[in-house]
């Protein structure tokens, strides 16, 4: 591969936005036939990278060619037809069209200047195909489906535009571990057939598997590039962070606490989505939430949050009975519940209003007397919420929309922690934030659970699970499958029961309880 | 799921209109007195077409998110316009028809270009904008007056072989020569995708911005064809405000009966027109049920109310409490 001619190059490429900057003289080399893994931590200039690229933004400095030739994008259609198509972190599926509508939406196919409709079903359904994921009808609306779907959506839409150089943003961080191992396989085919790929991932073993070629990112600059498999994971770690990586999980305690449950549920069924769950969290305790995405795992915490209409079972709180009708009433102060949601953009923060005015809203009671917010109070807070979660912001008053992932994953956190809530569940926090945040959530978690908190983590990542947990609920179909305990916490343990395989002699324990 | 299911789904808001209009058609003819002859289906269509009009010219605007206040004075304008031009004989006629035609264009196309390439919010630019359309037609026509060819207006708002109403012919040819090829383009694409999600449509490539362009420009010239069969019903030209402030608010209230999302994105023009037959025929069945004419704006926002509720329905089975606010 060294003596190949690269097909596209960026060299010199700076970009400031305001008085930051986000890509400063980095250059970059993508060849044809292969996998091309980008690394960094959130806010090291990847996602101004990949924009650059994509005509998304316009450089202020620098030179790119493709093919020998200089190009330069006034938009991401300029990009699509150079043949640069990007998968972007953030979806961009029109929730009211169809999935074929969506495939097709760039370049539909015409017939006397109208949409050919039979055309777009078959392009539609040759795309999903080539994406792995033929089950997905062409005609559905794209909002009524659930996210690991939706980012196959997206991906069998890139393949439909026929990319000379594809670039995936995270484009595996909704997804099941079928589902990757499906994208995978086109990922590998597509290199075959002399596509150009950049990948980028915050997940090592990922990246591991697919890639030929790694280029490190840190601060706007590549401080790397080195051919796949050279370095340990643990070189690469600090090479993106550029300082010593100790362990990412914090120490578990040795024993779990012995105290009466804070969550309890008893047969919970709801719809068709959950399925006569029993389980309890004790104060002190992390308890994980596992299995293929979209077994009942969020609308299980939602059933907890009071967002669900027609619950049957029972719900106790401290052992005692209690009934939850709306996310106000779970957040009072005889309960103390708070949910992490899934989606920050959407269920979590009010993007276009300051970061100061995000932080309060979960806590405004609190901090009003007389329906007259108490400035001094709700500053009072903020700083404090703002030193321990070490949020990097500009400022308290700029819109939260203009911090990092992980910043704003972290806004999110702070908000309801300003309530000092007892229960706190989470609704994969982490997906699609970097290493180095990452860490600060699991210490954060694991220092909340010492504070007496009770915490109920749902992730699809295996690592997190086994890093974090006391215990892990393996959901499957809505119902509790099995449970693990402690050491029986591993890879192969939750992947089987996630697959709903009864492991080897392996220890079942039916539905929860302690 | 199979595909006819699907199909159902995207259509379910126009066939609720179609079923909303349908029962109050029925109920409005069998306490007609003359019954369901040629002749009231006549009445009704020729009062139903104009509002259809404006409500497809505002469905194009609502689909991209945005809003037209200036629906109504662009009827009014159009309509003066036509009481001047469209009259002589039949080339003289058939120009002032174009001339009338291009004059909805131009206005559209303003509206379009304020909003979209001078970033104003719709709701403002097109309530400055109505305000010098209704200027102009003010200018035009300072008194009610003017004429029309009366032989064309006469075919366009009698029957076709003593049956069928000519109205509604008409606005089944608009439907097929601007509403399919329009939905069913790119650019019609381009507005649907803009009205559901304007960032992801930009990621994605699609042109935005001649999508809601042509959305808004179309929309100016369907206004237009509701001016000129004002002008067929009427015979002159009139630039009465309240007439055209109540057609700018019914073609909303119609786009959303029709089952038009006001958030974008959503929604068809035939719903549309199923939304503003019904909503007219509302008004006539105040009329056969004799009621006191002091009483019949407010029954006919009691019935419009609970018409709109109807499609609300469905909230009542959702579940999720998310799901309310999607």
């Amino acid at each position: 591969m060294d003596g190949a001619v690269p097909l596209f190059r960026m060299e010199g490429i700076s970009k400031r936005y305001g008085g930051v900057r986000a890509l400063e003289k980095a250059d970059l080399e993508v060849t044809a036939g292969s996998i091309h893994a980008i690394l960094g931590e959130n806010g090291a200039g990847k996602s101004t990278l990949i924009k650059t690229m994509a005509g998304v933004v316009a450089p202020d400095e620098g030179r790119m060619t493709l093919d020998g030739r200089e190009v330069s994008f006034a938009s991401p259609a300029a990009a699509n037809q150079a043949g640069i198509v990007c998968i972007f972190q953030e979806l961009s599926l029109i929730p009211e069209l169809s999935v074929a509508d969506n495939i097709v939406i760039s370049d539909p196919p015409k017939r006397f200047g109208m949409i050919d409709r039979g055309a777009q079903r078959r392009i539609a359904e040759e795309a999903l195909a080539r994406a792995g994921a033929s089950d997905i009808h062409p005609r559905a609306l794209v909002k009524d489906l659930p996210l690991s779907r939706r980012q196959m959506v997206e991906i069998a839409k890139a393949l439909a535009r026929k990319p000379r150089i594809l670039i995936l943003d995270e484009a595996t961080s909704a997804l099941t571990a079928a589902d990757v191992a499906k994208v995978f396989e086109v990922l590998k085919r597509l290199r075959s057939e002399g596509l150009a790929l950049l990948y980028i991932s915050h997940r090592m073993n990922e990246i591991a598997e697919l890639a030929d070629h790694c280029t490190v990112f840190r601060n706007g600059r590549n401080v790397a590039s080195y051919k796949a498999g050279t370095k340990s994971d643990n070189e690469v770690v600090e090479l993106m962070i550029g300082r010593e990586y100790s362990h990412i999980f914090p120490p578990k305690p040795a024993a779990a606490p012995a105290a009466t449950p804070v969550l309890e549920a008893r047969n919970l069924s709801w719809a068709d989505r959950l399925d006569n769950i029993s389980l309890s969290v004790r104060a002190g305790e992390v308890v994980g939430l596992g299995g293929l995405d979209g077994q009942g795992q969020r609308e299980l915490l939602l059933a907890f949050f009071g967002v669900l209409r027609g619950l049957r079972g029972e719900v106790l709180i401290d052992g005692k009975q209690a009934s939850i009708s709306s996310p106000k009433a779970a957040s009072d102060d005889g309960i103390g519940m708070a949910l992490i949601p899934e989606d920050r953009k959407t269920e979590g923060l009010m993007l276009p209003m300051t970061v100061r005015e995000n932080l309060s809203f979960a806590a405004l009671d609190r901090l009003a007397k007389g329906g007259i917010i108490d400035r001094a109070a709700e500053q009072r807070l903020i700083d404090d919420m703002v030193g321990l979660l070490a949020i990097k912001t500009a400022g308290l008053d700029i819109p939260v929309g203009a911090l990092s992932g992980g910043n704003q994953q972290k806004v999110v956190i702070a908000k309801w922690l300003m309530r000092q809530p007892r229960i706190i569940l989470l609704n994969d926090p982490t997906r699609g934030i970097d290493v180095g945040t990452k860490q600060e959530i699991y210490q954060l978690m694991r220092k909340l659970a010492d504070q007496g908190a009770a915490i109920l983590f749902y992730s699809t990542d295996y690592d997190e699970l086994i890093g974090c947990c006391d215990r892990v609920l393996v959901l499957y179909d809505g119902s509790v499958k099995r449970e693990l305990v402690g050491a029986d916490i591993t890879e192969h343990a939750l992947i089987a029961s996630a697959l709903n395989i009864h492991g080897e002699g392996a220890d079942m324990k039916q539905g929860a309880g302690a | 799921m199979k595909d006819w299911r699907y199909l159902l789904a995207e259509q379910r808001g126009t066939l609720l209109a179609l079923g909303i209009f349908i029962v109050m058609f029925i109920i409005y003819t069998t306490n007609h007195p003359a019954g369901f002859t040629a002749n009231v289906v006549q009445t009704a269509a020729n009062k139903g077409v104009l509002l259809a009009f404006v409500a497809m010219a505002q469905t194009l605007v609502v689909i991209t998110a945005g809003i037209d206040l200036s629906v109504g004075m662009i009827l009014l304008l159009t309509n003066c316009l036509a009481s001047w031009l469209v009259v002589g004989t039949p080339l003289e006629t058939t120009l002032g028809v174009i001339a009338v035609l291009a004059a909805g264009l131009v206005c559209g196309a303003i509206n379009g270009a304020i909003v979209i390439y001078g970033r104003l919010q719709p709701i403002v630019a097109t309530i400055a904008t109505g305000a010098v359309y209704y200027g102009i037609g003010l200018l035009l026509r300072p008194f009610p007056g003017g004429s029309v060819n009366e032989d064309l207006a006469d075919a366009l708002t009698g029957k076709l072989f003593d049956v069928i109403p000519t109205s509604l012919v008409a606005l089944l040819v608009v439907v097929l020569v601007v509403w399919v090829p329009f939905s069913r383009s790119e650019f019609g694409r381009a507005a649907y995708a803009a009205g559901s999600s304007e960032t992801a449509a930009y990621m994605s490539g699609v042109p935005i911005r001649r999508g809601k362009f042509i959305a808004y420009a179309l929309a100016g010239v369907l206004a237009s064809v509701g001016g000129l069969f004002l002008t067929f019903f009427t015979y002159t030209g009139e630039a009465a405000y309240a007439s055209g402030n109540s057609y700018t608010l019914f073609s909303i209230a119609a786009v959303v009966l029709g089952g038009v999302s006001l958030f974008g994105g959503k929604g068809s023009a035939i719903g549309a027109i199923f939304g503003a037959l019904a909503f007219r025929t509302i008004g006539d069945l105040l009329f056969v049920f004799d009621f006191d004419p002091l009483w019949q704006p407010l029954f006919q926002g009691v019935i419009l109310l609970i018409a709109v509720s109807l499609g609300a329905f469905a909230l009542f089975r959702v579940r999720n409490r998310l799901e309310w606010f999607l």
